[in-house]
């Protein structure tokens, strides 16, 4: 056990650390949301009803981003055989991994949703509900974004693969994501699909694990 | 903790390719083996087969505790060390960061890796970034790590080629020690070891 808690600060650390952290895919979800007014016309009212969607898809476009580091280099300098040769099971690594990447990527882009939504014309009674599915759904971002790293571990251009194998997987909490917002939005129950949204993420924390280990001894193979 | 290792019939495939069969051999406590053979023989695909990250194509590998044999995956992830060209060190953390957690996941201490810093003459580079290091601090930095957590097999990829001629001594040095405390190594080398080792020639089928 402390032998993977030693793990999991070190992998907040570098998820943190590396590559500029977090500061890169909050920039990239900045700027999407930005792009968006330029490309469906800056109209206040048309804005405020896709905003939600709008920063859910800016979400998961922008979770995308650090994948490509969460096995890769890990696999490239040798680290992964150390930890495969250490007290924990692939799967518990692969475990403290996705946390450290919720963490220290889907937290802070969670801060950001809301504040996205706003600024593109969303209510502010809505912040609270952007802000809790955008981190409920970041944590299924991370597990399912996770297995796509593991699965394109050892492929040139692994980035673009791992976009590839992920954003069909992204689908369900995008729509319930979303879903959740525009009901709470219209005065409608949101408790169903922030359910199925919760349901989708502590799926992919329950299965992400023992795919991404089984893909790590495969490419270690 | 390993008190032997039995390798049993043992075939290993790389892709298409049989890189050899029909192995057998049986290492005790304080034995050392040097792995030789051609560049391509199968010399670190045999170290990762042994330490569970290629599968067999058949046979066996084996391990032996106090109490008859071990479960594989608790001798693997409490009894081996494995030490290859890529030694898992960060480039862009300090020297003392990235020891410190490979001896502490590898179930060794902080007073441990201090300890195997003073023996392998790191202390004056604990603060450095990895990369700023040569090749033959960087893989003393590694070799720190054998040291510092106490794991009873030793598989050991070109441990000393990076190393000057004194360092290579002192590694000699402290292999002998790994194996006087009832310890194993397995080497892939081309140079001879500096300690008493069997051979173990591998040729291309």
């Amino acid at each position: 056990m402390s032998g993977l808690w030693i793990l999991f600060r070190r992998e907040l650390g570098q998820t943190w650390g590396r590559g500029g952290g977090p500061v890169l895919a909050l920039t990239f979800f900045a700027c999407v949301a930005t792009l968006l007014p330029l490309a469906v016309g800056a109209s206040p009212a048309r804005l405020a009803s896709v905003a939600p969607g709008a920063a859910w898809l800016a979400l998961a476009l922008a979770s995308l981003l650090s994948l490509e580091r969460l096995f890769e280099r890990d696999f490239e300098d040798g680290t992964l055989d150390l930890l495969a040769l250490g007290p924990a099971p692939l799967e518990a690594v692969a475990l403290a991994k996705g946390l450290a990447q919720w963490l220290a990527n889907g937290a802070p882009l969670a801060l950001l949703a809301p504040v996205v939504a706003v600024a593109l014309g969303a209510g502010l009674s809505l912040v609270p509900m952007i802000f809790t599915s955008a981190l409920i759904g970041g944590l299924g971002l991370s597990f399912t974004g996770g297995i796509g790293a593991a699965l394109s571990l050892g492929s040139r251009r692994g980035g673009v693969l791992i976009a590839v194998i992920v954003l069909p997987l992204f689908a369900p909490p995008v729509i319930f994501g979303a879903g959740v917002i525009d009901a709470y939005a219209s005065g409608l129950d949101w408790r169903p699909a922030l359910s199925f949204l919760s349901a989708y993420s502590l799926a992919a924390l329950a299965l992400g694990p023992l795919a991404m280990a089984a893909a790590c001894r495969n490419a270690l193979s | 903790m390993i008190t032997g290792l039995h390798l049993e019939n043992l075939a290993i495939r790389r892709g298409e390719r049989l890189l050899f069969a029909g192995l057998c051999l049986d290492l005790g406590a304080g034995e050392a083996l040097a792995l030789t053979g051609a560049n391509g023989a199968g010399k670190t695909s045999l170290l990762r087969a042994i330490a569970g990250l290629i599968l067999p194509h058949e046979g066996w590998v084996r391990f032996v505790g106090a109490r008859g044999d071990l479960e594989p995956e608790d001798a693997r992830s409490s009894g081996i060390h494995l030490l290859g060209h890529q030694d898992g060190l960060k480039s862009a953390g300090t020297a003392w960061d990235e020891l410190l957690f490979q001896v502490r996941w590898t179930g060794g201490t902080e007073a441990s890796a201090r300890a195997a810093c003073r023996l392998l003459d790191l202390e004056r580079l604990l603060e450095l970034e990895v990369r700023k290091l040569s090749a033959g601090q960087r893989r003393r930095l590694a070799l720190a790590r054998l040291v510092a957590s106490p794991r009873s097999l030793w598989l050991l990829d070109e441990p000393m080629a990076p190393l000057d001629s004194e360092r290579r001594h002192l590694f000699g040095h402290l292999m002998g020690e790994h194996l006087a405390s009832g310890g194993m190594i397995i080497a892939a080398v081309h140079d001879p070891l500096p300690i008493p080792v069997r051979r173990l020639d591998l040729v291309f089928s």
